[in-house]
This record gives structure tokens, sequence and C-alpha cells, in this order.
């Protein structure tokens, strides 16, 4: 029997089994408290899901608050919209706006890569279509166990393939991102998926439900019992003996519909006919429909048997909570609703009307005439619970960072440290990814203007003009373990940075923020740590973060991941034509190490890889003068000073000297005595430490002058070390070793292939 | 103006990069929509790269029963200069414009990367700005670009010259003779699985020897088409 409100109301006694669905007792006496009785069940299946800490933030909140209190207006210049919305909007000229954002889908891609990575890069499209943008890229941050694990394999087979199926079918390029092999993420894989979009300034449809009376309507798929996490509880608990059974917890993707469904909601936004409009995503029809009456007029009015259903033995509980993928909900004018349904029908999209908005205050929603929901929509979507957890500084820190990598033994032999830069140059983290990001298709849309290997990716935003957008995003779990709010900054700076390189002017921060569990006092020391750290970070950057992703309980048993902070950074170029290259293509180019270096091996690729160390401090930060290089990179770029430049991140400067050459099989001549000299470091520094700040161009020799009179005048360190040679087919480090070509190709192609192909 | 037409399907994701390579090259693209019954007195036709219908039952199987088709296979028997780029080329099999089949490629998983390609019919209308022999490089992205055909057909198809392109260093695809393109008898209809609208602008198509993505060689594509049409 239907558990109506009436019912809800008249059996107070009745046993309701809000624990198995994550609610904790207090949290159920609030509900009963603002209710004024015990929930129906489909109350409580929607408190549970807005509730939980995925959907309502509730133990992140009081941290990610800073990211508003460290704004300063000038950071707020070109905001449209922030933090709140499905995505911010960030204003870049020109008329045009882009939002981005990342999301994770960490647990449904250990349970099952495959539909859990594609249904991950579909919620984020949906997240960027409700804002009334039109999806043009997406890009992966990508986190798996030890490459030579058993289960690796299964796991990365899947999520690639997962990604490839999903976002090749939706013709979005992929345009770059990231892949990291390390044990700690073992059985807790993380799958971040970052989708932007662009849309004219007046096109902008923020997700609210105004104007009492306007029609609610549900369009794209049906509405199935897949990812129905909580509801199989309620299901097979009290209130419906003989009900369906335990149903799959995780999404089935099919990105055909959400294809049709991308060019539908376009077309709809085109013709002006949407107020407003929601992706449904985590909770369903319980998120979409609270949240939008919550952001609008603040009520709402469901007949929820209107829902098109695939599977007709679904109860009410297990519809307000199904995740089925590519549904949307719209708000329409009814003068505008039969042409709504015109263009839902020209693409075959299936919609149903499922009730109106009210200036009732009430989300009322009813099951073949009877009300089983009656709420305040704000106290499920916006009042939640808020903890502010206890925290502790990890006990086993200080050991940790006295455990100095700069106490590791290092090498003047050059056999030693030519062997150990091919070690490094074809350790996981640092080999060609090639094998994966060859899956994706970076060509669709034809407006692709750096993509996997560059630094970052960049899309052309205006034919016409040549305006452009350039992503790139970073994080280093290993730098985080040893200095939560460090690491956080780390990642900033290097996703800024490579922004940077390109060309392009670094102006908006997204973040997806992986962790263990938030219950441990020592993890949510770690997110307090790294949130302050990046909000920190974006202040001294004078760049505001746009909107973000929380992922807590990334942990098995008792061992949880590092922090892994993702940092997107977003840069604009008036014209991607200026935009500058990875790699040297040019004979006789000079090249120059922008930046000093210190011996600083904590965290390190040379530390991991060849001593299996974890241990001291990760690299100084100094933003301050990151933002005077990206200032210096920006210049030169205008003036067309420098034909590449390369970022020096993991591995230091030998990886990114053999970058650069891999990039377009240019060689070159490379000799590191006056960076020793004047910098005071020893060999293995010179080539492996990873100091921050650092850069290096290629630059034609008549533009010479030119160039270091820009950096003199900025105040940038600047060294000429090497040339650029089209004819060695070598990578030489004078007095050191010389690699050819094709053993630096071999050492760097292979890795992946060797364990996935 | 010539006036070349590209055909939007449900699932069509290279479409609008057709159209924009048919404006670059100096004609005009006119946007047809899968459910027309008539293809608006276009000169010539593309059918776009893309997943038409998910890729459901079989690649193109489902679009070539779309009832543009219908017009598509009366125009391409009348000699109307059609160019299937894909799920383009899956289409034309499908429809039997085109002989032989496209399967999932040998290696099990979708690739996308510059393609080197030897062109090897410049008789047909999509090629014939082409030298015998040139060697080209477009960007390759499919899943299921496996060419197949029974021993009579390939005979046939070699022993005619309807093999237009070939895979050159690599075959990508496990496609068989290292079949990239075909055409068919009257050298009107050509299919291919290499994607030229993606080499027609520099700074957006393949890396060359000379700088980053600077590749148009497909721009030749459309070049060889509006000859075709001057003659006309």
């Amino acid at each position: 029997m239907t558990d109506s409100v009436a019912n809800a109301a008249a059996t107070p006694e009745i046993v309701q089994p809000f624990e198995s669905l994550g609610l904790k007792p207090d949290e159920y006496e609030r509900i009963k408290q603002i209710l004024g009785r015990r929930p129906t069940s489909g109350e409580l299946a929607m408190y549970s899901v807005m509730w939980s800490e995925h959907c309502s933030y509730k133990s992140s909140k009081v941290h990610l608050r800073q990211f508003g209190e460290k704004v300063t207006p000038k950071m707020r210049e070109h905001l449209l919209a922030g933090i709140g919305e499905n995505a911010g909007v960030i204003d870049i000229g020109e008329g045009w706006a882009v939002t981005f954002k990342v999301e994770s889908h960490n647990h449904p891609s250990f349970i099952e890569p495959f539909q859990g990575a594609a249904t991950g890069v579909g919620g984020i499209v949906r997240d960027i279509i409700s804002m009334g943008a039109r999806p043009v890229a997406v890009m992966d941050q990508l986190r798996f166990g030890a490459i030579n694990h058993p289960d690796t394999a299964r796991v990365v087979h899947g999520v690639v393939s997962g990604i490839s199926f999903y976002g090749n079918c939706l013709g979005l390029p992929n345009i770059g991102g990231e892949t990291w092999f390390d044990s700690c993420y073992q059985d807790n894989p993380l799958v971040n998926a970052l989708a932007v979009g662009v849309l004219r300034h007046e096109d902008l449809h923020l997700a609210n439900a105004r104007g009492v009376g306007n029609k609610v309507v549900l369009f794209g798929a049906r509405t199935g019992g897949d990812g129905i996490g909580g509801a199989s509880i309620l299901a097979s608990d009290s209130f419906s003996e003989g009900g369906p059974t335990k149903r799959p917890a995780v999404q089935v993707g099919d990105p055909f519909a959400e294809k049709v469904l991308i060019e539908c909601c376009l077309e709809l936004f085109k013709a002006s006919l949407v107020e407003g409009i929601q992706d449904l995503g985590a909770a369903g029809i319980s998120c979409a429909t609270s949240e939008l009456a919550a952001a609008g007029d603040g009520g709402m009015q469901i007949e929820l048997d209107q829902v098109l259903l695939r599977d007709p033995t679904l109860l009410p509980e297990e519809i307000l909570m199904s995740e089925s993928q590519e549904r949307m909900m719209a708000i329409v004018k009814p003068e505008n609703l039969e042409a709504f349904l015109k263009v839902t029908s020209k693409w075959d999209v299936e919609s149903s009307v499922l009730g109106e908005v009210t200036d009732t205050g009430r989300l009322v929603i009813n099951w073949h005439g009877e009300q089983i929901v009656n709420v305040n929509p704000a106290t499920v979507a916006l009042d939640g619970p808020v903890y502010n957890r206890p925290m502790a500084r990890p006990a086993w820190l200080d050991s940790l960072q006295c455990n100095a990598a700069n106490d590791l033994q290092r090498t003047n032999n050059p056999r030693e440290l030519r062997a150990q830069f091919l070690t490094i140059l074809a350790s996981p983290n640092i080999a060609s990814k090639a094998w994966i990001t060859d899956q994706y298709d970076r060509y669709v849309g034809g407006d692709t203007a750096l993509a996997f290997p560059e630094d970052a990716g960049m899309l052309r935003v205006d034919e016409g003009s040549g305006l452009g957008v350039s992503i790139a995003t970073d994080a280093n779990g290993r730098y985080s373990q040893l200095d939560p709010y460090q690491g956080a900054q780390l990642a900033l700076a290097e996703a800024y940075r490579n922004v940077a390189v390109t060309g392009a002017t670094p102006v908006a921060v997204s973040d997806c923020l992986n962790f263990g569990s938030p219950e441990d006092p020592e993890v949510m020391w770690q997110f307090s740590q790294a949130v302050t750290g990046l909000a920190d970070g974006c202040r001294d950057l004078e760049i505001p973060v746009t909107g973000g992703n929380v992922s807590f309980y990334n942990q098995t048993g008792g061992a949880s991941i590092h922090p892994t902070p993702v940092v997107a950074v977003l840069g604009t170029i008036s014209d991607v034509a200026n935009r500058i290259p990875g790699g040297w293509q040019d004979d006789g180019n000079n090249i120059y190490l922008l930046g000093e270096t210190t011996t600083e091996f904590g965290g390190s690729e040379w530390a991991h890889v060849i001593h299996n160390h974890l241990g001291g401090l990760p690299p100084k930060v100094d933003l301050v003068r990151e933002s005077k290089l990206a200032a210096l990179l920006s210049a030169a770029a205008r003036q067309s000073l420098i034909s590449s430049a390369h970022d020096l991140s993991e591995g230091g400067l030998a990886i990114a000297l053999a970058e650069s050459v891999l990039r377009f099989g240019v060689g070159a001549r490379v000799w590191l005595r006056e960076v020793m000299d004047r910098d005071g470091v020893d060999l293995a520094s010179a080539l492996f430490s990873e100091s921050t700040g650092r850069v290096i161009v290629s630059v034609q020799r008549e533009d010479d002058v030119k160039f270091r009179g820009l950096c003199e005048a900025r105040g940038y360190k600047v060294l000429r070390i090497g040339v650029t040679d089209s004819q060695s087919d070598a990578l030489e480090i004078q007095d050191l070793f010389t690699i050819p070509l094709d053993l630096l190709t071999e050492t760097h192609a292979s890795s992946l292939p060797t364990h996935f192909a | 103006m010539s006036r070349i037409g590209v055909v939007t399907f449900p699932g069509s994701l290279d479409d609008r990069d057709a159209l924009r390579a048919i404006r670059r090259a100096g004609a005009q693209p006119v946007s047809i929509w899968h459910g027309d019954r008539d293809l608006g007195g276009v000169d010539a036709l593309v059918l776009p790269g893309g997943f038409s219908y998910g890729d459901y039952l079989r690649c193109g199987a489902i679009a070539s029963h779309s009832p543009v088709m219908t017009e598509v296979i009366a125009a391409a028997k009348r000699g109307l200069p059609i160019l299937g780029i894909c799920n383009g080329f899956q289409i034309l099999v499908e429809s039997h414009l085109l002989p032989g089949g496209l399967i999932r490629n040998d290696g099990g998983s979708f690739v996308c990367r510059d393609q080197k390609l030897r062109v090897e019919n410049t008789k047909t209308s999509w090629t014939n700005a082409f030298s015998p022999g040139d060697e080209i490089t477009i960007p390759l992205k499919n899943g299921e670009g496996g060419y197949i055909a029974d021993a009579e057909t390939l005979a046939q198809l070699e022993g005619e010259g309807r093999v237009v392109f070939r895979y050159l260093d690599v075959n990508p695809n496990g496609s068989m003779n290292d079949i990239a393109g075909i055409t068919n008898e009257l050298g009107n209809v050509v299919g291919l699985m290499p994607h030229p609208e993606h080499a027609t602008e520099e700074g957006f198509g393949p890396d060359t020897k000379l700088a980053m993505r600077n590749g148009t060689d497909g721009l030749r594509f459309f070049s060889s088409v509006l000859n075709t049409l001057a003659v006309a």
C-alpha cells in the first residue's frame, strides 16, 4: 500500500529503515521535527538521498565557504554565475561565456568500470547543458592502482573503453587529462571527468523554477530501476512486501540518447522555449524537483504517475530516487508547451508534463491521487545537516616529513644518471599515455587547437576572431600526502603554469577534491588544509574558484587514498593562432630554462621510481612568482618570441627535455654546467629536481635579444641551456650522455602497451 | 556557387565539420535533415561521420533506412557526387551503394590517429584534384573501420581500380588489402573511413613536418568535387 501523507500522520509508530538509507538517528529526528510527523517512505527516500554526503556536502560545506570568503572584487569581475549553480560561468569577452566543471565517479567506476566511467562523462556533460551551454570538450583525470597489480588492467580497460565509448559517441573532443598509477588507488580508482561548454551571455539558463503556473516537464530517457541505491532498501523493507528486489546500483549509459538530448536542448534554448532547466543526476527526480523549487518561487506540484517508466513495476520511492541517465527537467511556460513538445518529438525524445510551479512554498508529489510528499523544498535541497567534523593532524605526518628525500643517495656518475633517466622516462606516471588517448576522438568539432600530449588542451570558441580557451588539470597525491596545504597549491600552480605555457591567460579555477572518509579526523584535517591551500592560492593568483565537487570515502578498509585535490585551470587567448606548442619543431633554436632549481626531491618521481621512497616536504610554491612567469609567457606569445614552451613538473628538467624532443622528433644538445653553477645544485638535482616556477622555451636566433630583454625587464631568471638540432636524432646532455631518438621513443611509448595492449 | 548538402542523422557528429569544410572550399553548404524526403536540389552530397542511431544493430544500418536515403540512393544512381565519411561510408555500404562491409577494428578499440594514405584512383568525383600515388595525411577516428569483402568483390574492386585510398605505414583497423576507401562503378560515390573534413584548416588538422596541426590535405577532396561540378 502507498505510504501517503495522511497515512504517515496516522501511523507515527511505524519503524522506518532510516539507518539503512544512511541517515543518522539525529538526522531522522530532525526530519520528523521539520515535518511535524514521521516522513512518508517517499519523503524519507528524498531526504536520505539529498542529505547524503554526495548531494549535501554536509562535511565539506564549512570548509568550502572559504572559496567565497576569499574572493576579491577583482576575482568576481568575470563571473556570470559562481559556486551554487551547476557549474560556474565565466565571461571571456566578445559576448561569449564558458562554463566548466569536474566531477567524480569514483565508486561506480570501481564496481563497474565501463559503465561507471561512461556515466561519469554523461553526468558532467548534462551539468554543462543545464547552464544553457553547448558542451564543446571533455577531459578526464584518472588514477589507478599499481600498473603491475593483477586487478589494475581490469579497471583500466573498463574505464578507458567506457570513456571512449560514451565520449566519442557524443561528438565531444577529448583534449587532455591525466593518468596516474599508485598503489594507494588500488581499491579506490579515481575517475574524474571534466566538461567545458560555451554560450552567448544571453543564453545563460539558471536552474530554477519560476513563474506560477509554468509547466514542469521531464524529458529524455525513460525512468528505470538503475542507479537506485537506498530505494531498494525501502522497497525490500516493511513498506512493500513482495516488491521488486535489490536492483543494480550502478547506472547504465546510452550515449546516443545523450547526444540526441544535447541537440534537442540546444534547439529548445535557441527557440527560447525553456524558463529553467536542470539535469537529473544523483538523486534523480528528488534532486531536480526540490532544487528547482527551492531556487525558484518555492512551490511545485507533481503527479508522479505521469513519469514515463521503463519498468512499470517501479514503486514511487524508486521513481523518486532512480538515477536513470539521459534525463532532463525543464520549466516551460504553458503557451510554449506545444512548441516545446514539437522540438522534443523532432528529436524522438520522449517527454511528459509532470506538474507545475506553485507559490505555496511546498513541494507536493501525488501518486495515483494520493499525496505521498508534502515538504518545504528548501529543507530537502538547501538546509540539510552541516557538520563541523573533528580534525586532527595525522600522527604519522611528522615522521614522514622528517624522512627527507633530499637525503637519499644521489649519483654524479654519467652511466648511472643515464640509466635513471631512462627508468624514470619509462615509469608509469611519466610514460606516454597515447595508448589511452588514441582511443579518444580529439578532432570532432573542428576547433581543437591543442590536445594531448600538450601541457593543456585548447579550443577555439569564435571562428571569426580566433578567441579561445585553454584548460589544464593537475594533482599530485604524493605531494598532498606530505603536505595537503602545499599539495593543493602545487596542483594549482602546475595547472596554472600548464595553461600559461600555451600562451593563454589563466582566469578561473574548478576542482574535484578526492579524499578518504570525513569521519576520520586525520582525513578531515587533510581536507581542510587542502581547501585552505587552494583558497589562499586562488586569492594570491587573483583567479576565482567557479565550482567544484567533493568525493569522500575513497578508502577501503583502514587505508585511504593520498589526498588528491584535482585542480582545473581555465585560461583565455584572444586568438588561438598565437598558441605555443609544447615541443621543438625547428632546427637551431636556442633553448632557455626559466626559473631557478633547488634540490627538491620530496614526493618526486625520482624518489618514487629510483628509491621507492615517499617522505620529506614537497617542493616550495611561490604563487606570486608563478603569476610573473605566466605574464612573461603571455607577453612572449603575443610578440611571437617563442616557438615552444613546456612546463617542468614530475621528473624535472630531464623529462621536460625528453618530452620536448619526442613531441615532433627534433633532437637537441643541452648543457647543465651553468645551471649547476648559478643555482648551486648537483647533477642529479639539475636533472630530476621538481622545483616549481620553471619552464623551458625555445627561441629563434633572431628573437634572442628581444626575448632576453623581456625576461630581464620582468626580473625573471633565465639561462640558455641548449640548442635544438633536427639532424642529430638524439638528446645529448653534454659531458654526460646521449640518447638516440629511437630509444627515447621506445622507452617512453612502450610501458602502457606492455601492460594493457 | 555550387551547393553541397550534408545530411544530419540522429547521432551524426561531424556534420558541422563537413559543412564548415565545404564553406572553406568555396561552396555553399546546405544542411539536410535525415527526415527530409528531398535533397533540396544540391549539386553534391556528404554523409558525415558519427554514430547515427548509436551504431545500434550495425553501424549505419538504421540510418540507411532513414526517409532521406530513398532519394540519396536514387540520386547516386543518377550520378550525383556523394562522399561518405566514416559513419557515412558505413551508411553507403549498408545502402548497397558501395560493396563490402565494415567491422570492428582488429585491435578491438577505437583508434584516433593522423593517418597516412595513398591516393590510388584520381578519376572519381572526389579525387580528381590529386595525382596518382599522392601520399596524404588526414585524421582517422573509428571503432569499426575494418573493411571486408568476399574474394570476388575484392578482386573486382582491385581489377577495376575502384580502391581509391590505401592505408600507408600502418593499417589501423585490419582492413583487407589496406583499403581505406572505395568508389562505385560510376566514380561518383566515394566512401572512406578517414576524415578529410578534419584536414581543411591550418591550425586544426594533423601535424605536418613544417608546423603543428597544419595539414590541409583534406581540402583537395572538396576542390575535386568543385572541378567535377564545373565540368558538368
